[in-house]
């Protein structure tokens, strides 16, 4: 569904802008009780880790990521960071479904997405679709339980 | 040199396609090249009104095809400068250097020798002979190239040694489109008892080749690449070094014979590397666009190539955002980067203004290591390019601070 404001093109390459150029979750995990993933692309460059870590009660306590990436994988992992955490398993997978609703031109709730509403109109480059999706499909596979220590 | 007529012949370019409502500039012929009426009628011709297996019938459709391969290997030779013999079809330039690696390498080769490559070196000319090292023991040794990436044929001197037995090296490189001097290097690889496997992939559809003055024992390149069909390619072997590799693929149209206790003879070079049925509309179609290139004439190309390489590098001078890898090669490609925009951003910026360009490793892995830089943008030319396309690309890039626009507008 649509939001009730209008994300305009100046706003979303700010949004970008901000996490490419300073992005907050680029580094790699510090401490205990972290599960990773390596994800890389086929057609392009980027190449990163991801880090999940879930506190007792199943919620994300620190998500972060590591790795190559261009200003659209890069914006977009680190937006998915932000995002993460504090959210249930559950709350998560609602958030990854309607991201990539939302990059395949499907009906989509906006609710959850803030920031990554940015990525709205990536599909018009097809080809980059999966930089914008390199790092949530990564961290979807972490929620679903396919850990990596 | 006005070459421009002939885009008149491409589909491709007169049709009006446009890539994101843009009208297309295509700047990746390193990568592949559009094709002419003359090649795509041909491969029309064989599957409308032709068709037929060759090596097979006893009837006049047969003949005929059989024919047409006679006549793609004799067209093929004289593009090149060898005998019909020395032409082996294979699907590609990736295909033909496979054979070599594994059809003589992997035959010949002992735990003490060297195989010699470069920094630049495409993957289908570094992965076959890594495998094949793996198989045989044989050591892989880089030849330094110059700070530029040029290979210098004192620079193989100084590596070479009475070990090496492989000299495999590109003629002209596909990320920055340095030439090396083939005539040269062979003949230092002579001296030591070496082979020179040349991967001219991006140098026969751009410039004369003459196997015999280049003196290489073998040459590998790709159809695909000089307005013919994909899946079509050829290897150039020496006749003697041909009839002492094994065939890479073994089946039906190689053998002469063979019984049931395994007693095999297999036909002597080219067919000996030709099992199964060939791409025969892509024999059809390669032979259409040797012809049509000859007909513009190989010198005439290059000439255009490289004034179109001297007015692009010229313009970008102007942008002191734009760092260019390769300004002095030969070739028509243009590697470079623009300040603070990742390849990849950058060659999506491209697309959004309907020009194609390559970014990223372009298949030469271990370059980027040697150039300091993750990734590279490639704008490569051929012979229907024009002034106006490179205009397109350099007005794209004097308007590159929006290429994040690429995204929302």
């Amino acid at each position: 569904m649509p939001t009730s404001f209008e994300l305009t093109p100046e706003m979303m390459r700010a949004i970008i802008m901000d996490h490419y150029s300073s992005p907050r979750h680029k580094h790699d995990a510090e401490g205990e009780g972290y599960v990773s993933l390596h994800s890389s692309s086929v057609n392009c460059i980027d190449d990163i880790e991801v880090y999940l870590k879930l506190n007792k009660e199943g919620k994300v306590e620190d998500a972060c990521w590591n790795g190559v990436a261009c200003a659209i994988s890069t914006a977009s992992s680190d937006i998915i960071c932000d995002l993460l955490v504090g959210k249930t398993e559950d709350e998560a997978k609602y958030l990854i479904e309607q991201y990539n609703h939302m990059l395949h031109e499907e009906p989509y709730d906006a609710e959850p997405l803030e920031e990554a509403l940015a990525f709205k109109n990536t599909s018009r480059q097809a080809a980059r679709i999966h930089c914008a999706t390199i790092g949530w499909d990564a961290f979807n596979e972490l929620i679903k339980g396919h850990k990596h220590e | 040199m006005d070459l421009s007529k002939f885009r008149k012949d491409f589909p491709m370019l007169r049709d009006g396609i446009t890539m994101q409502g843009k009208p297309l500039v295509w700047l990746d012929n390193a990568s592949t090249t559009f094709k002419p009426d003359c090649v795509i009628e041909a491969i029309e011709r064989y599957y409308k009104h032709e068709t037929s297996n060759s090596h097979r019938g006893d009837y006049d459709l047969a003949y005929a095809t059989d024919m047409e391969i006679l006549k793609t290997r004799e067209a093929v030779a004289k593009f090149i400068g060898s005998k019909k013999e020395e032409v082996v079809f294979t699907s590609g330039a990736t295909n033909s250097l496979n054979l070599v690696a594994f059809g003589y390498g992997a035959k010949y080769l002992k735990s003490e020798d060297e195989i010699l490559l470069t920094e630049a070196e495409h993957a289908s000319n570094v992965l076959p002979w890594f495998k094949v090292a793996e198989m045989t023991g044989a050591k892989i040794k880089y030849i330094p190239l110059t700070k530029e990436g040029r290979l210098l044929p004192e620079n193989l001197e100084k590596v070479i040694t009475d070990h090496t037995k492989i000299v495999a090296v590109a003629h002209i490189t596909n990320v920055l489109g340095y030439q090396a001097d083939i005539k040269a290097l062979s003949a230092i690889a002579h001296k030591h008892g070496a082979v020179l496997v040349c991967d001219g992939a991006q140098s026969v559809p751009h410039i004369k080749i003459d196997v015999k003055d280049l003196d290489c024992d073998f040459l590998a390149f790709s159809g695909h690449k000089l307005c013919g069909p994909t899946g079509i390619g050829v290897l150039y072997g020496k006749y003697d070094l041909l009839v002492k590799t094994d065939p890479f693929m073994t089946g039906g149209g190689m053998n002469a014979r063979f019984d049931m206790c395994g007693d095999v003879g297999f036909l002597e070079p080219p067919m000996r590397f030709e099992a199964g049925t060939l791409n025969l509309a892509g024999i059809y179609g390669l032979h259409a666009a040797i012809d049509y290139l000859m007909g513009i004439g190989m010198d005439n190309i290059e000439a255009h190539e490289r004034e179109l390489k001297a007015y692009a590098v010229a313009k970008l001078k102007d942008y002191p955002n734009v760092k260019l890898y390769n300004a002095d090669s030969e070739a028509g490609i243009l590697t470079f980067n623009i300040d603070n925009i990742f390849a990849q951003d950058a060659a999506t910026y491209f697309n959004s203004k309907g020009i194609a360009v390559r970014s990223g490793q372009h298949c030469a892995k271990i370059l980027t290591s040697f150039l300091g830089t993750l990734a590279t943008v490639r704008a490569s030319f051929y012979f229907y390019t024009t002034k106006e396309d490179i205009d397109c690309l350099v007005d794209a890039i004097a308007h590159s601070e929006d290429y994040l626009d690429a995204y929302f507008i």
